[in-house]
């Protein structure tokens, strides 16, 4: 899952050497905090977070199977 | 990822030569000139070709169909991506079993993740390309029950002499049914509300 974060998200920035992936996990749910270099945080995000939800789709359809609720914060 | 090295009199001649044995255009590559041309003195001494690196830079389809393999691999999914690409718009086809997780819901996920390989692809690029995603033939079965399913619909408005509003889809899928009523002289198509929820209406004429 932390895998799949940080390809969507190097293949969209600028800088995918600042790319950084946290996962949280907790009990019921995973935490995925994606952090990016400050220039690069509109890409992610996108025209009224269309690449933020395009971004939460994918990840939670991978996350499907694992049972678990996944939750993509970007920071 | 293709690339020459080629020397000439000049860095413009040298890059010329690279270009016609890789056979594309100059937007489609990265120049590094390696050695700048010398005359020497008195055009005698040590004078020197110039000497170039020409790469070919990847497609936007080339992009989108490694980053897509890049995708599966990490999804642990087996799939081959099928790539057809031309001027205006790049089509990946993924063939494969169990690839339903890549669809999703009425494709919301087939929809996501062709919208990111667009905008990864055609990033950093002159060339802006329509990327079309399609996987185990999803798009091309919807397309046909889009089309039946607008048929249907008209024949009902049509009896009925009320519109027929639809359930909020993609714009490609509205396009479809646009498409498939377009021209006819006893019913229109139109489109209202805003995205993500615009629907479809279709109308009989009076």
């Amino acid at each position: 899952m932390k895998e799949l974060v940080e390809i969507l998200a190097k293949a969209l920035v600028d800088h995918p050497e600042a790319v950084d992936v946290r996962l949280v996990e907790r009990e019921k749910s995973v935490r995925i905090e994606l952090r990016v270099a400050p220039e690069d945080v509109g890409k992610v995000i996108g025209k009224q977070g269309r690449v933020a939800r395009a971004f939460r789709q994918v990840v939670k359809a991978a996350a499907a199977r694992s049972g678990k609720k996944v939750v993509v914060e970007i920071l | 990822m293709q690339e020459v090295i080629k020397s000439g009199k000049t860095v413009e001649e040298a890059v010329k030569a690279a270009l016609a044995e890789l056979g594309v255009g100059e937007e489609e590559v990265e120049v590094e000139v390696l050695e700048e041309p010398s005359r020497g003195i008195l055009g005698l001494f040590g004078s020197r070709p110039a000497k170039v690196r020409v790469v070919k830079k990847p497609t936007p389809g080339e992009k989108a169909k490694a980053l897509l393999e890049e995708i599966l691999r990490v999804m642990s999914l087996e799939g081959k991506v099928h790539l057809k690409e031309d001027g205006e718009s790049v089509s990946l086809e993924v063939e494969g079993e169990n690839l339903g997780v890549l669809i999703g819901r009425r494709g919301e996920t087939l929809n996501a993740l062709q919208y990111l390989l667009g905008l990864a692809a055609c990033r950093n690029s002159s060339v802006k390309k329509r990327i079309l995603l399609d996987v185990g033939g999803y798009r091309k079965k919807r397309e046909e029950t889009l089309r039946a399913l607008a048929l249907r619909l008209a024949e009902k408005a049509k009896k009925r002499g009320r519109n027929i509003v639809l359930e909020p889809m993609s714009p490609q899928e509205r396009r479809v049914i646009h498409m498939a009523l377009k021209g006819r002289d006893d019913i229109y198509t139109f489109s209202e509300g805003e995205e993500p929820f615009r629907k479809i209406v279709i109308a009989p004429r009076k």
